[in-house]
C-alpha cells in the first residue's frame, strides 16, 4: 500500500492539529474562518487547555498550530505556550501581531520548539486592511520588525491568496525576505465570515492559473498548508500530500473543546464530539462516527469520471460544502471550470429547498469596527419632547403601581 | 513542519527522509536515534519528528522501526539488522534508508564509537 493509502485511512494521531484557543479577537477579518471576535463564556479553561496537552503528549502529537481568534490575547496564553513545549508538543501559533511588542518578541527568540505565524492579507496597508480592518498592516509589520530586531530567526508570514492580492506575490516574498522570514501562501476559504466575502474576494479562475504558475516557478520554498491540491489538476502536482486530510491527518479543536473535521468546516456537520466528554480528544480522534465515514472509500461523484481527479480528488470538503455544492460534487474552483457550471446551474435552477449552509457559530463582533476618521453615523431627533422630563423615575408607569400612591 | 516532507520519499524507498546518499554513515559503527527525534508507531511503520529541524519524515515498514529504535543496542548497525531479522536480500535497501535517515540527522553516531 502506498503510503498516501495509508494516509487515507487515517493514523494514531493527527499529524496536523490545529487548535483554536480562543474565538476573542482584536479583529474582524472579512474572511475570519471561524467568525471570531467576542470570546465565548464556555471557553476552556487553563486547566482544561493543559489537561488537552497532556493527552496531545500521550498521542505524540508532535506539534500544535494554534490560532483563534487572536491567541495572544488570552491571559494565560504565554503560559500555555511554555507548558506545550515543556511536554513535547511543539507550538506554532498565528497571531495577528497585536501582543507582539519588543518583550514578548525577545522571550519567543529565547524560547526552543516554537513557531510563529504572522497573518498579513496584503503587500500594501491598502489591500490588507480592506480585509483585516484599519491598522492591521501597521501592527502586523511592528510585530515582524520585532521579532527580526529579537533575533527570533525564519517566522512565518502567512497570507490568504484574494483577488486583490494574487497581484502581490512576489511583493509578500520580498517582505519575508526583508525580515528574514518564510512565505506561507494558503488557500481562501468560504468558511466563517469567509461565505459573505466569497463572492468578492476568491481569485478567479485566471487568477488561479496565474497562482499555479506562480507556485510552479517560485514555490520552491514558500508554504502552502497542502492548501492548493485542487490546482495540481492543471497539471504537475504540487509538493504535499495532495489529498483531503479532514480527519484523517487533520482536524480541528475549537474554544470550547468541540473536535471538527479541519479548521475549515467549523459546523455541526462536521463536529466529531468533544474534548471534555469521556475519553477526551484521544476517543474522538480514534472512534468519531464522522471520522470513520471520512476514511472510509469516499464517492467522487461526477469527478471520478474526469481524467484529472486523481491529481485533484474532488478538491476542498469545506468550499464545496459552504458554496452550497454537493461534497461528491466538483470543487467550486475546479480548474476545469466544474464548479462554477454547477453553481450556475443552482442559481438559475433557484430550487428554494436549496440553502447554502450557514456556519453553525457566530462569534463576530456585534458591531464592526469603523475607521475612526470617518463621520460617526448618527441622527439627531427633531421631535420635540412632548412634555417636561419626569422627575420620578417611575414616571409613566403608574397604570402598574399598587393603588393608593399617586403619580404626576 | 515542512508539508513537503509529507510528500517525499518516492515509491520504493522504504523511508520517507532526505535523499538516500551515503555520506558518511558508515554500518561498522554503532548509531543512536538523536535526542530530538521522537518516534510514533503507525500501522505502516512510524511517523519520526524532529522537534530540532521540524522535519517530519516516514519509516515505511515495522522492522525499519525496528531498526532504528534498537540502534542503541548494537555494537553497530549490521548487529540492529541482525536481530529485526531483516532478510539478507533486502539489507541493501535498508542500509540506503539508514543511509538517509543519517545524513537527515535523524539518527546519529554514538559517542562509545571506537
Amino acid at each position: 500500500m502506498k503510503l498516501v493509502e495509508h494516509f487515507t485511512h487515517g493514523l494514531n494521531s493527527p499529524i496536523c492539529l490545529t487548535w483554536e484557543l480562543t474565538y476573542a479577537c482584536n479583529l474582524s477579518c472579512v474572511h475570519c474562518l471561524s467568525s471570531s471576535g467576542r470570546r465565548d463564556p464556555r471557553e476552556l479553561s487553563t486547566e482544561e487547555c493543559k489537561a488537552v496537552i497532556d493527552e496531545l503528549q500521550r498521542m505524540q502529537v508532535f506539534y500544535v498550530n494554534i490560532g483563534g481568534g487572536e491567541p495572544t490575547v488570552r491571559s494565560d496564553f504565554w503560559e500555555l505556550l511554555d507548558y506545550a513545549i515543556a511536554h513535547d508538543v511543539g507550538v506554532k501559533f498565528s497571531t495577528n501581531g497585536v501582543k507582539l511588542d519588543k518583550a514578548r518578541a525577545a522571550q519567543l527568540a529565547a524560547t526552543d520548539y516554537v513557531d510563529v505565524q504572522i497573518s498579513l492579507d496584503g503587500a500594501t496597508a491598502e489591500v490588507n486592511d480592506h480585509v483585516r480592518g484599519p491598522g492591521s498592516y501597521a501592527t502586523a509589520i511592528r510585530a515582524m520588525e520585532n521579532l527580526y530586531e529579537a533575533g527570533f530567526g525564519q517566522f512565518k508570514i502567512s497570507v490568504v491568496v484574494t483577488r486583490h492580492n494574487v497581484d502581490q506575490l512576489d511583493d509578500f516574498k520580498a517582505i519575508a525576505d526583508r525580515y528574514g522570514a518564510q512565505l506561507r501562501i494558503t488557500r481562501f476559504r468560504p468558511s466563517g465570515r469567509g461565505a459573505d466575502s466569497w463572492d468578492e474576494l476568491h481569485p478567479t479562475r485566471e487568477q488561479q492559473r496565474q497562482l499555479y504558475d506562480w507556485l510552479v516557478a517560485r514555490g520552491e520554498d514558500v508554504l502552502t498548508g497542502d492548501s492548493f491540491f485542487h490546482l495540481s489538476a492543471y497539471g504537475q502536482e504540487l509538493p504535499g500530500l495532495n489529498l483531503c486530510g479532514a480527519g484523517r491527518v487533520v482536524c480541528l479543536i475549537d474554544p470550547v473543546g468541540d473536535v471538527y473535521a479541519c479548521p475549515f468546516a467549523i459546523h455541526d456537520q462536521f463536529l466529531a464530539g468533544n474534548v471534555r466528554s469521556p475519553g477526551g480528544f484521544d476517543t474522538v480522534w480514534k472512534s468519531s462516527e464522522l471520522f470513520a465515514e471520512l476514511r472510509g472509500p469516499q464517492s467522487g461523484g461526477a469527478c471520478t469520471k474526469c481524467s484529472h481527479y486523481d491529481a485533484c480528488q474532488g478538491g476542498c470538503m469545506a468550499a464545496k460544502f459552504f458554496t452550497g455544492l454537493p461534497l461528491d460534487g466538483p470543487d467550486p474552483e475546479c480548474v476545469l471550470g466544474n464548479g462554477e457550471r454547477e453553481l450556475a446551474k443552482l442559481q438559475v435552477d433557484g430550487d428554494p429547498q436549496r440553502v447554502i449552509p450557514k456556519p453553525s457559530l457566530d462569534h463576530s463582533h456585534r458591531t464592526t469596527p469603523r475607521d475612526r476618521r470617518e463621520p460617526v453615523p448618527l441622527t439627531l431627533s427633531v421631535r420635540r419632547p412632548d412634555r417636561a422630563c419626569d422627575s420620578d423615575p417611575l414616571g409613566g408607569e403608574g397604570t402598574r403601581l399598587p393603588a393608593g400612591i399617586r403619580v404626576g | 513542519m515542512s508539508t513537503t516532507a509529507a510528500g517525499a520519499g518516492p515509491q520504493g524507498q522504504i523511508s520517507g527522509s532526505a535523499p538516500a546518499g551515503v555520506g558518511d554513515f558508515d554500518a561498522g559503527r554503532p548509531y543512536r536515534i538523536s535526542g530530538s527525534v521522537s518516534v510514533r508507531p503507525e500501522s505502516f511503520g512510524a511517523l519520526v519528528y524532529d522537534f530540532h529541524t521540524r522535519r517530519l519524515s516516514f519509516l515505511k515498514t515495522r522492522p525499519l522501526v525496528r531498526v532504528v529504535e534498537s540502534l542503541a543496542d548494537h555494537p553497530d548497525v549490521h548487529g540492529a539488522l541482525e536481530a529485526a531479522e531483516v532478510p539478507a536480500h533486502q539489507r541493501e535497501q535498508y542500509l540506503k534508508a539508514l543511509a538517509g535517515l543519517a545524513q537527515a540527522g535523524t539518527i546519529k553516531p554514538r559517542e562509545d564509537a571506537p
